[in-house]
């Protein structure tokens, strides 16, 4: 088996995500081979553990990796590998399968496990069913959910091979046209050890920024439901749920935020959830840890004043 | 132009699902069905388009069984223009949907597809993606913003790290995310309205396109259940659990 990962990278670093991918593709075969698209990050590629060549095609060509140019690539260069795995991110699911019907092969989204080099579980329903999914397929397609495997580890005596790959493909149908990077001192959401999310019960921008001063004395980041999403109180990056982020860390904190199937979907595997909230049916509780029916305003006062006591 | 738009009758998703017994999947006899709420955001989107008289007709499809015309229908109060069902028994996995919509789209020449950016069932977000790489066309994904110009459309994307702007040179295919509009209320003259439009129903079988499934479910199974937790009654008690009983906090 031999297996081809997608990494996804800015212009310096590799995103947390290839990390997790790499320790699924790694956890089938020994021959993992990693794609990155600047050569800037490819000496950060090659350190890692598990990886035995870096393929590095020319930034210019394909700068933000626009799906037009980067699927065939892809689907070219999947003709030598049994499995392409690649993130379960906006990027993996934006490309990914584009590639996989340019090779005429259907792909599996968001494995959360792998059991045997054919056969994968994922969720189905927002997580409240999972699917036991077997592929026939010469080569396997799939995104990997970071939340289901742990970060490869850099090795600094690790020393993968770094291949310049020179296929060039033009993109003549889309055109990048600009961005709006949200950039934040706080961990990344789905990096984060800690994560304190509001929800509609916040009632204002204003009020969702009280939030802040918590996250920051918790080294937390900061995330949100999609209704607090909706009414402006937070920017898109930050919606954990079923078709927002999904998120594992090892303490979620849900603060006014009642716990609708499509958010619990984005953050039910957390290690350790708290919820405050003062609705006591909101089904929130039903899957928190520690459950606190309190007016959140009041509570969040308290609990800067505690933790700032430490 | 002409716009084509994608909709799926899926388990409605205030619905809380029922998983068979025997594991070959979720119950979905006598359940709550609904248009796919993305795909809800792809009619309106349409809708608008051609109220700003962009968009000259709309044609929904669904692939499915004949319970779908329901589906149409309420397409069709929204405004769409005329439905198509391709209809079969058969589940059908998103390649061989996209396969379908390719064979569709040859015929019927629209300028813009759009899609859901994924259905609430099987949660794929496939179906636009590998559409619009069967057609060699340009694919706006997650889209919160769609603007129409002479043979461009712009879209805005909701990335993980925030937004992406992009222009497309049409044909294009679009698939909408949450944000991109908040679908209209029908109302009782539109549905009566939307009786008299028509809804063509092809058999699957004529078309030509490999739908054989390429992925067997070997089985659907619950998720595990979370340990039910405990009431806390002041937020000093909170934190002394987080600290001493769960250890998340130093
Ligand atoms: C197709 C689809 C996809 C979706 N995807 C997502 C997704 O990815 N993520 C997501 O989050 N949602 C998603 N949703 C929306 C989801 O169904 C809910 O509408 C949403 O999660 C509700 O957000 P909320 O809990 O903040 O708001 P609400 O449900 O309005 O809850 C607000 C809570 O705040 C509490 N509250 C109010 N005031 C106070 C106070 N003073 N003190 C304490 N508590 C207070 C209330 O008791 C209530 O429980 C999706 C919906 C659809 C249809
Ligand atoms: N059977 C179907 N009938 C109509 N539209 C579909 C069907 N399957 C997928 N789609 C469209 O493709 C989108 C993405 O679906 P998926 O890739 O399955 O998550 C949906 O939101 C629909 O717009």
């Amino acid at each position: 088996m031999t297996i081809l990962v997608i990494a996804e990278h800015d212009q310096n670093a590799l995103k947390r995500a290839t990390y997790h991918t790499v320790t699924a593709a790694a956890s089938m075969s020994s021959d993992v081979d990693l794609l990155v698209f600047n050569p800037q990050v490819s000496t950060e590629a090659a350190k890692i553990s598990g990886i035995k060549h870096v393929l590095v095609v020319d930034e210019k060509n394909y700068a933000h990796q626009l799906a037009e140019n980067v699927a065939p690539l892809v689907s070219e260069l999947a003709k030598q590998y049994t499995h392409v795995l690649a993130p379960a991110t906006t990027f993996g699911k934006n490309i990914l399968p584009r590639a996989a019907a340019l090779t005429d092969m259907a792909m599996i989204s968001d494995v959360i496990k792998i059991i045997s080099p054919d056969t994968f579980l994922r969720p189905i329903y927002a997580g409240n069913a999972l699917a036991t999914v077997q592929s026939h397929e010469a080569i396997q397609f799939l995104t990997v959910r970071s939340t289901g495997f742990a970060a490869a580890t850099q090795n600094q005596s690790a020393t993968a091979e770094i291949k310049a790959l020179d296929i060039l493909i033009p993109n003549t149908l889309s055109q990048f046209e600009g961005e709006e990077i949200h950039i934040s001192a706080r961990p990344e959401l789905t990096a984060a050890r800690i994560i304190v999310a509001g929800g509609r019960g916040l009632k204002s921008l204003e009020n969702f920024k009280l939030l802040e001063k918590l996250a920051d004395t918790l080294g937390a980041a900061l995330g949100a439901s999609r209704a607090a999403v909706d009414a402006g109180f937070a920017p898109n990056d930050y919606q954990v749920g079923q078709t927002g982020k999904v998120v594992a860390p090892d303490l979620y904190i849900a603060i006014g935020i009642s716990g609708a199937i499509q958010h619990l979907a984005g953050m039910k595997d957390s290690k350790v959830i708290v919820a405050i909230n003062n609705d006591p049916d909101a089904p929130i509780f039903q899957v928190a840890d520690y459950g606190l029916v309190a007016d959140l305003f009041t509570s969040l006062q308290e609990l800067q004043l505690e933790l700032d006591k430490r | 132009m002409k716009v084509l738009v994608a909709v799926k009758r899926v388990i409605d998703f205030k619905t809380h699902i029922r998983i068979k017994a025997d594991q070959t999947g979720v119950e979905t006899a006598n359940v709550k069905m609904s248009m796919n709420p993305f795909d809800e955001i792809a009619v309106e989107e349409a809708v608008r388009l051609k109220e700003q008289g962009i968009a000259t007709e709309i044609i929904v499809v669904s692939i499915g069984s004949n319970a779908c015309q329901e589906t149409l229908r309420s397409a069709l109060a929204m405004g769409a223009d005329r439905a198509i069902l391709i209809q079969t028994e058969e589940k059908i996995q998103p390649l061989a949907a996209a396969k379908i919509f390719k064979a569709l789209a040859e015929k019927e020449m629209p300028r813009l597809i759009i899609l859901g950016k994924q259905a609430i069932d099987d949660d794929n977000n496939q179906t636009g993606q590998m559409l619009a790489g069967l057609l060699q066309w340009p694919q706006g994904t997650f889209v919160s913003k769609v603007e129409v110009l002479q043979d461009k459309v712009k879209v805005t994307r909701e990335i993980d790290g925030g937004l992406e702007m992009l222009s497309l040179t049409m044909p294009a295919v679009i698939t909408t995310d949450l944000r991109l509009n908040e679908p209209r209320f029908i109302s009782l003259p539109n549905i009566v309205q939307a009786k008299r439009k028509t809804i063509d129903i092809i058999p699957l079988t004529e078309f030509k396109v490999d739908t054989k499934p390429r992925l067997q479910i070997l089985k659907v199974t619950p998720p595990e259940k979370r340990k039910s937790g405990v009431k806390v009654n002041s937020v000093a008690e909170l934190v002394q659990k987080l600290k001493d009983e769960a250890q998340v906090l130093s």
